[in-house]
């Protein structure tokens, strides 16, 4: 597949602009580091031109911006959409959470985006300017010459088990469509299923322990787009600020990963922004395998308007008790 | 195994058509069951949010059962369908955190079957005194 | 701060006999909110009520705590004791301290200790109940019955004998239903028109009766008591207030040649019809696809021999809108199509036909006058052999049949096969089965008739294949209890095809929001205690749009929709009850979760506009329930991912709080 160019993509920004298609681009431009590409919203061309990026650290999935820029912005907003963040834009539509008609989504293909944490594996830190061309150019502050890394081999762990290079929504599509990919996603949940009771305890103490509640994997998540969170609201009765051996301290990522569920369109983004690297995306796939086991296949935002699992039944579904004996080797 | 004096807390939530009545039931058939059991009514067991079952282990439960009417004969037609898929999803999820699994359960008790529920009360909170104390939800994200 | 008197019931010795009931009123008193607390005999005696309403004016309580036997058992009591002390009766909460503590537990000290926790439970909701209104709603004395089968027709006469008003709609130009294309009924054998025309002119003459024919419900909104619903009256191009009846018309008619649904296409009709001689009401009706004059402006011969004038080619569809307190659903069923099934021959021989073909065939008003004759050539067949659940109790073959059993043919071909036997004795008849089910009043009586006193051949086996040569109909079958195959030369063969719900049906659930299985059978609102009505309040099911049914069955259940309605309407005003869910708009994301598992259909959205911090205005979809709808489960509760729906009653604190004092 022919990678699209930034280029590419300013020309068509710049031309939807100017043609009065839209009036304001949700793009991608550079933050403090060059690693850090941050969502922006453009509206001139001279911004465009300036500031635009794409590149191997586009990684924002720009679906959860709609919801307040849509409803800010007065005319339509240009959003590029990856294959996987068209399933975020479903989703939201299923969920009636923005007006579809405000917004003009080009889909664009996608081979994957880096891991920088995988880059400082390699380089080392000290990271001050990073050029992504045909491999990534890595230069520090230690070094005189970049060192030449390929991007495949720093793939971030969603896009090595990417579930679909398939557009599922778009107004215009840069590039070929791809296909919806039978990635080995589930096989960090089965390998964990595979242990012991106690080993997984272990693992999820281990992982779970590291959290500081800093709540950007709830900021980030297409699905948490509640107008107020249960755990900012005193009535719902898991709000609770007071540090120790809160029911909101132990349980929030139970609670969290219960609530998405069904919703949850794996998309990532918990894990990647996750500064403590909890593999939180697991706890979501474990719901979407049990689902998937248990239910029949569901991909959240493969369509606008399908009925999720959990507000779904049928008269044969298993018992609770039953879901124990399967998928699950130990018992 | 646990000290003697060690009583599990159990908490049952039990719907207000089926499984409470089949606890009076019981009642008033004279079937004993452990005091640890109590119960908590709500009108269909679709209204047990999962919140109230990870709030009764965090503030010390250790083991949680939700009763409500047998599939097909919910007084509000499907709750207990909805019960049954959130139930079974939640459950996975705490095995898959390495909570032991029998301190949750979910049974269909019609308001017929006092019996069942005593013997369903027994049976769990046998299971549950053999665990003994949660410690595991409690110690999630404190490792020492 | 709520002020909150305990008291807690000692029943005899029922609860004092294993719960120290003095040392619970003491334990419960230093509880937070608590201002009052005591123990008495019987709380439920009028002496113990007294107590409760004095201390309610002494203490000035704002909520009550009874510690006694199960609120299953008295809450109503104590409620009706609060509301007469002036509280709100929902202030009062029942600490089940006898059925679940007392009764179940021997020992005093394991006992009372649970009592006291139990009372505490119920102490930490009260501290968080609020009072609660029933919400009223007014009840539009009037009904719609959608169908007018025999279903339809005997709600209506039922409803109407009550004296309530009732609309009937009906899709064809006349009501009847298929009642009216049959020949016998089954087990008494009395002429099926003999039965149902008097009760359709029953219905035309009965001034609390409007006919809607040839109509459809075209739109329904509201909620029990209120529904509107808007009827779309198709255009007949004959004035029905003004044609007579007459047939005129009918006669002059030049187009012939048009298939005749009423005698299912084996014979033909004209343009202009009625679609038999009892129809109700009695008007000709045009078909707009078959008359020259609405196709091409040339003919208008009709028109040319209406003494009454009652043609309108240029008649419209009209919209009526009408308000109903209640709906009864009676939009009956069809036979499947026999496309699917090669294996019979039914598209390619004429005398492969389905059963009630074969009614029609045998019916003195039929294409044959009642002269069992084939399709194809108009001879007397002398070999017939009947299949039975062609289609039904498929499980294999979901994709052309149906998993159910459709209840009626067992019967209905027993009747063939013996009416045959009996008009034509020179007539071989064979049944193949795979059960005989005769359920029913006088049912096995008339099956087993039909075997040994009119000779019919029943045979426990499936037809494999029905292969046409030359004008007999090759039948190869399986006999299971001999294990042989047979072979034998038939000169017609009769299916009996599976029954299905009417296609109207799934659209018309939609409107309702009432459910329906995945056969599109209604669902009833339980299966053994409400079989007629639906989940959707104020909608109500009569014949077999909820399941196979025979006539008997029919009537019966269309008299008890009848009734139910009948105690709907009676009602000036209908109470709701007040623990119902409802959405605080200000969290709402307008998500779709909890419609999507509402079982009443009793929450939509609306868009409302929401004033922002920065004095700017935002519209947003948020959910509204209906509380005259809703039935208080709370499946949209935890549906709801942002916490914003909650049920009254039984809200999201006051469970954890009843958690919280329970685990403590």
């Amino acid at each position: 597949m022919q990678k699209i160019t930034c280029e590419q993509l300013i020309e068509k920004a710049v031309a939807l602009l100017n043609d009065g298609t839209v009036s304001c681009v949700l793009g991608w431009k550079k933050g403090e580091f060059d690693y850090d590409i941050t969502p922006a919203l453009f509206e001139t061309e001279e911004e465009l031109k300036n500031e635009f990026v794409w590149n191997d650290f586009c990684r924002a999935n720009f679906s959860k911006y709609l919801i307040s820029k849509t409803a800010k912005c007065e005319g339509k907003i240009l959003v590029f959409l990856k294959p996987c963040d068209t399933y975020s834009f479903n989703q939201l539509l299923t969920e009636h959470r923005f007006d579809r008609e405000k917004v003009y989504a080009v889909g664009i293909p996608c081979e994957g985006m880096a891991d920088i944490d995988k880059i400082k594996a390699i380089c080392g830190d000290g990271i001050c300017k990073i050029e992504c061309g045909e491999k990534i150019a890595v230069s520090t502050i230690y070094t005189d010459e970049p060192t030449l890394i390929d991007a495949k081999d720093v793939l971030a762990e969603r896009c090595i088990n990417c579930k679909s290079k398939k557009h599922v929504a778009y107004d215009e599509l840069i590039g070929e469509d791809g296909d919806v990919i039978d990635s080995g996603r589930f096989d960090e949940v089965a390998k964990l299923e595979a242990m012991t009771p106690d080993e997984r305890f272990a693992f999820w103490q281990n992982e779970l322990s590291r959290c500081i509640r800093c709540n950007a994997c709830r900021d980030v998540c297409p699905a948490c787009t509640c107008e107020k969170c249960v755990f900012n609201n005193p009535k719902s009765g898991v709000e609770n600020k007071s540090p120790a051996n809160s029911f909101e301290e132990q349980m929030f990522h139970i609670i969290r990963a219960f609530h998405v569920a069904g919703r949850c369109t794996d998309c990532g983004e918990c894990s990647r922004v996750c500064p403590q690297n909890i593999p939180l995306h697991l706890l979501n796939r474990k719901f979407i395998k049990d689902m998937n086991e248990f239910y029949g296949e569901y991909q959240a935002g493969a369509e606008v308007g399908s009925r999720a699992p959990l507000v779904n039944y049928t008269t044969e579904d298993l018992e609770p008790g039953e879901v124990f004996d399967r998928g699950n080797k130990d018992a | 195994m646990q000290m003697k004096e060690y009583k599990p807390l159990i908490v049952a939530f039990c719907c207000n058509w089926c499984s409470y009545a089949g606890a009076d039931l019981a009642g008033n058939n004279r079937l004993n069951y452990p005091a640890d059991v109590k119960i908590i009514r709500v009108p269909c067991s679709c209204r047990v949010n999962p919140m109230f079952i990870l709030r009764a282990f965090q503030k010390g439960a250790d083991g949680v059962i939700i009763c409500g009417c047998h599939p097909g004969d919910c007084h509000y037609t499907s709750g207990n369908y909805y019960t049954r898929r959130r139930m079974a999803a939640l459950f996975s999820m705490l095995d898959f955190l390495g909570i032991e699994r029998e301190r949750t359960r979910v049974e269909w008790v019609s308001a017929a079957e006092g019996a069942k529920f005593a013997a369903t009360m027994n049976d769990f909170a046998e299971k549950v005194a053999a665990l003994g104390e949660n410690k595991r939800l409690e110690d999630l994200r404190c490792k020492k | 701060m709520q002020r909150i008197g305990v008291f807690v019931c000692w029943c005899g010795s029922n609860i004092a006999g294993t719960v120290d009931v003095q040392a619970v009123s003491e334990a419960l008193k230093n509880e937070p909110g608590v201002v009052y607390s005591t123990n008495y005999q019987y709380m439920c005696s009028q002496a113990g009520q007294d107590m409760i309403k004095n201390a309610v004016k002494e203490h000035n309580l704002t909520g009550i705590v009874v510690c006694s036997c199960s609120p299953r058992m008295h809450e109503a009591t104590f409620r009706k004791t609060a509301a007469a002390a002036g509280l709100n009766p929902y202030m009062v909460e029942i600490a089940n301290i006898r059925e679940q503590c007392s009764w179940v537990h021997k020992e005093m000290p394991i006992g009372t200790e649970k009592a006291i926790i139990l009372g505490k439970a119920a102490i930490a909701k009260v501290n968080l109940n609020t009072p609660l209104i029933p919400g009223e709603s007014p009840v539009t004395k009037r009904a719609l019955v959608i169908g007018g089968g025999i279903a339809g027709i005997q709600t209506a006469l039922d409803i109407a004998d009550a004296g309530f008003p009732v609309d009937i709609v009906e899709k064809q130009p006349t009501i009847g239903g298929k009642m009216a294309q049959l020949d016998k009924t089954f087990p008494t054998l009395d002429c099926a028109a003999c039965i149902l025309t008097p009760k359709m002119v029953d219905v035309a003459q009965n001034d609390k009766i409007r006919i809607f024919s040839y109509s459809e419900v075209a739109e329904v909104g509201g909620f029990v008591g209120n529904f509107d619903v808007k009827i779309k009256r198709r255009a007949r191009y004959v004035k029905e207030d003004v044609c007579t009846g007459c047939g005129a018309c009918v006669e002059k008619c030049p187009m012939k040649k048009v298939p005749n649904e009423f005698n299912l296409g084996m014979d033909n009709r004209t343009a202009i019809y009625i679609p038999f001689a009892q129809a109700v009401p009695k008007v000709a009706t045009i078909d707009p696809n078959h008359c020259n004059m609405l196709k091409n402006g040339k003919c208008g011969l009709c028109a040319k021999v209406c003494a009454a004038g009652a043609i309108d080619y240029k008649q419209q569809d009209e919209i009526i809108e009408e308000k109903y307190g209640a709906i009864v659903v009676a939009t009956g069923f069809n036979p499947i199509s026999m496309d699917k099934f090669d294996e019979y021959a039914y598209n390619q021989s004429k005398d492969v036909i389905t059963s009630l073909e074969f009614e029609r065939l045998t019916n003195a008003a039929g294409p044959t006058a009642g002269k069992l004759l084939r399709p194809s050539d108009h001879k007397h067949p002398h070999t017939i052999v009947f299949v039975q659940c062609v289609g039904s109790r498929c499980a294999a073959c979901a994709e052309k049949g149906k998993e159910y059993c459709s209840k009626i043919c067992c019967m209905y071909t027993a009747k063939h096969a013996m009416l045959t036997r009996d008009k034509y004795p020179d007539t071989e008849v064979y049944v193949f089965y795979i059960d005989v089910r005769t359920p029913g009043k006088n049912f096995d009586e008339f099956y087993r008739r039909a075997v040994e006193e009119y000779g019919v051949h029943y045979i426990k086996g499936m037809v494999g294949k029905v292969v046409p040569e030359g004008d007999k109909l090759k039948v190869q079958a399986s006999d299971l209890l001999d294990n042989k195959q047979l072979h034998i030369d038939a000169d017609l063969v009769v299916l009996a095809a599976a029954i299905e719900p009417d296609k109207s049906a799934r659209p018309l659930a939609t409107m309702l929001t009432a459910s329906m299985d995945t056969n599109d059978f209604f669902t009833e609102a339980h299966p053994k205690l409400r079989p007629v009505e639906s989940p959707t309040a104020g909608v109500f099911l009569s014949g077999t749009c909820q399941g196979p049914k025979d006539i008997p069955e029919t009537v019966s259940q269309a008299g008890a929709a009848a009734s139910k309605v009948i105690g709907l309407l009676a009602k000036d005003k209908l109470t709701g009850n007040p623990c119902v869910a409802n959405s605080d708009e200000l969290m709402c994301n307008g998500c779709s979760s909890c419609q999507r598992v509402c079982p009443y259909g009793a929450i939509s959205y609306i868009d409302k506009e929401f004033r922002m911090p920065d004095r700017t205005t935002k519209i947003r979809r948020v959910a509204s329930v209906n509380p005259a709808v809703c039935q208080g489960c709370g499946a949209c509760t935890v549906a709801c991912p942002s916490g914003a729906m909650d049920l009254k009653g039984f809200a999201n604190e006051q469970i954890m709080a009843e958690v919280d004092a329970i685990c403590k």
